[in-house]
């Protein structure tokens, strides 16, 4: 009797740790969106997202961060989407399940995956800048300072390193989406591989890409180590070219933290900052998520 | 007298799986314009042999073939054949419909546009042609428009058929077509395939025993990898000359 008793107890308590750890996890959740929401939405205008920062920084707005962030994925999507997506069809269409290469390639990604940013970063500095960028320079403008210094070009092409393992294996995944059947339903009709793929693989597969790519975005949007050495700035009165180094909100969050003479005084705008990018990453994840859903309900159709 | 021709005809046909036999010399005379039924228990390599003739098991890791396949007197696993010319020669049906997510239009139209027929008016007469063979064509022919994935299982294994009819082929495969249907689809599909030999030459797979005495002019029985018996349906299942068929069709073992 007295056993059993005993081993009721071990139990409750058991089942009470597991709850109360999985409980703070949601009280995490809360205290960090609660904090940074009421510290932040006072600050959230038309005038805070349009504008640049004025008086060292202490006011107005994140505009140019705002724009060199969206410059930033668009041209990190540009060369990680198209470039991901081909490796994916490799991988799912052509490459033999067990071959040697597709190996190659699936550790190779694994691999990239895991890869800390801020090495991502290092690397960008030391090929895309001091490698590519020297020889442009020392090829085209006579050895002149042009493109092996940082800047939006650099930068986006690192964060496109670090996003790609998301786009591969997020296409791979959609791609396996589709039936093996219709595949063999349009070879059986006299349709090459290639035609296969593009008029039945991929439009059977275009949301899971379009997940695989938002997921990338919102990754590339929040990541400040890769492009520490690679492009982002400081501050900036102009907004950037392709050649410019430029300002990303990120990078910006840390910039008001630690840089400013003046911390407590821009306060107000650090809270405005991370509420806006976390409200981007947010936005990105939930469409990523419908997206998924919504595949998972089509296929189980 | 009606000259019979061989449309296909194999010769020693063995294939492995990653070295292992699954068709032990296989040869057969298939007829033109008749429908011939594979029978067998499961694993018999019945459907395996008709995957052959198309050669869509090239599409599996480690298939490997020896021996003569011919079709219309060319050997279909020769180095030069084109594997897409083939296919378009020899359509097959799936056991399981499986239309693609597009339009009821849109799955027939597919096989003659990656032909490369892209004219309107054309695209529209092989459509409703194919339908029509198909024997779908008064069910659909308000919305063809709409997805094929609204219509039920019959219909959409009808609308396989005529995405298969489509591209014209003289040899249509069916790999239990069926076998996944209720009994009423199933007698519109069978009703349909007896029609369908007066221009095509069939060659099913079936597990349903019934289905091959009531369609087909010829009936090969397969077992463990071997061609049995093959001859006159009637006389298969009437006077088999081997006792397995025999056990096979009154039901003792498979």
């Amino acid at each position: 009797m007295i056993k059993s008793f005993k081993k009721n107890i071990k139990g409750i308590v058991i089942e009470g740790i597991t709850l109360a750890s999985a409980l703070l996890i949601i009280a995490i959740v809360i205290i960090m969106l609660t904090v940074i929401i009421i510290g932040g939405k006072d600050q959230l205008s038309w005038e805070f997202l349009t504008s640049f920062p004025t008086d060292g920084m202490t006011k107005g707005g994140i505009f140019p961060a705002i724009y060199g962030t969206a410059l930033l994925v668009i041209i990190m999507s540009i060369a990680a989407v198209p470039f991901g997506t081909i490796t994916a069809i490799y991988l799912t269409e052509y490459a033999k399940e067990n071959s040697i290469i597709a190996k190659a390639i699936r550790f190779a990604v694994r691999t990239l995956a895991v890869i800390p940013s801020i090495i991502y970063g290092l690397f960008g500095l030391g090929f895309f800048i001091k490698f590519v960028g020297a020889h442009i320079d020392g090829a085209f403008y006579g050895g002149e300072l042009k493109w092996g210094q940082p800047n939006l070009l650099w930068a986006s092409l690192t964060m496109a390193l670090l996003t790609l393992p998301v786009v591969i294996v997020s296409v791979e995944e959609a791609l396996k989406t589709v039936p093996q059947e219709l595949r063999a339903a349009s070879l059986a009709l006299g349709a090459t591989k290639w035609q296969t793929i593009q008029k039945v693989v991929i439009p059977g597969s275009l949301s899971g890409i379009m997940t695989g790519t938002i997921l990338a975005v919102s990754r590339g949007a929040g990541e400040v180590a890769p492009i520490l050495f690679t492009g982002a700035a400081y501050y900036l009165a102009t907004l950037p070219g392709l050649g410019d180094q430029f300002m990303v909100l990120g990078y910006h969050i840390y910039v008001l933290t630690t840089q400013s003479a003046n911390v407590d005084q821009t306060l107000p705008i650090q809270f405005g900052t991370t509420c806006v990018l976390l409200m981007l990453t947010f936005i990105l994840n939930m469409t990523a998520v419908i997206l998924r859903y919504r595949i998972r309900k089509k296929k189980t159709n | 007298m009606i000259m019979i021709v061989d449309k296909i005809y194999t010769e020693n046909m063995f294939l492995y799986y990653s070295g292992k036999m699954a068709l032990n010399n296989i040869s057969i005379k298939i007829p033109e314009k008749k429908v011939t039924a594979f029978i067998g228990p499961s694993g018999c390599g019945k459907s395996t042999f008709l995957r052959s003739l198309n050669r869509m098991n090239d599409l599996i890791d480690g298939v490997k073939i020896e021996g003569k396949i011919i079709i219309d007197d060319i050997n279909i696993y020769d180095k030069n054949i084109d594997v897409v010319n083939l296919r378009k020669k020899v359509g097959m049906v799936f056991q399981k419909s499986n239309p693609f997510a597009k339009s009821i239009y849109e799955n027939v139209a597919y096989g003659p546009k990656i032909n490369g027929i892209s004219d309107k008016k054309q695209l529209d007469e092989i459509v409703e042609n194919a339908l029509r063979n198909a024997a779908i064509w008064d069910e659909v022919k308000d919305r063809l428009g709409n997805s094929a994935m609204g219509l039920s299982g019959g219909q959409q294994q009808r609308l396989c058929i005529a995405r298969t009819l489509a591209v014209n082929p003289e040899i249509v495969l069916m790999d239990e077509p069926a076998s996944a249907l209720d009994p009423l689809s199933t007698a519109k599909i069978e009703e349909l395939i007896v029609q369908l030999k007066e221009n095509y030459t069939i060659v099913i797979v079936t597990h349903n025993m019934q289905q091959a005495a009531r369609i087909s002019d010829n009936t090969a029985f397969f077992y463990l990898g071997e061609l049995i018996e093959y001859d006159k349906t009637k006389k298969i299942f009437i006077n088999p000359d081997k006792k397995q068929t025999e056990d096979y069709i009154t039901g003792r073992f498979g």
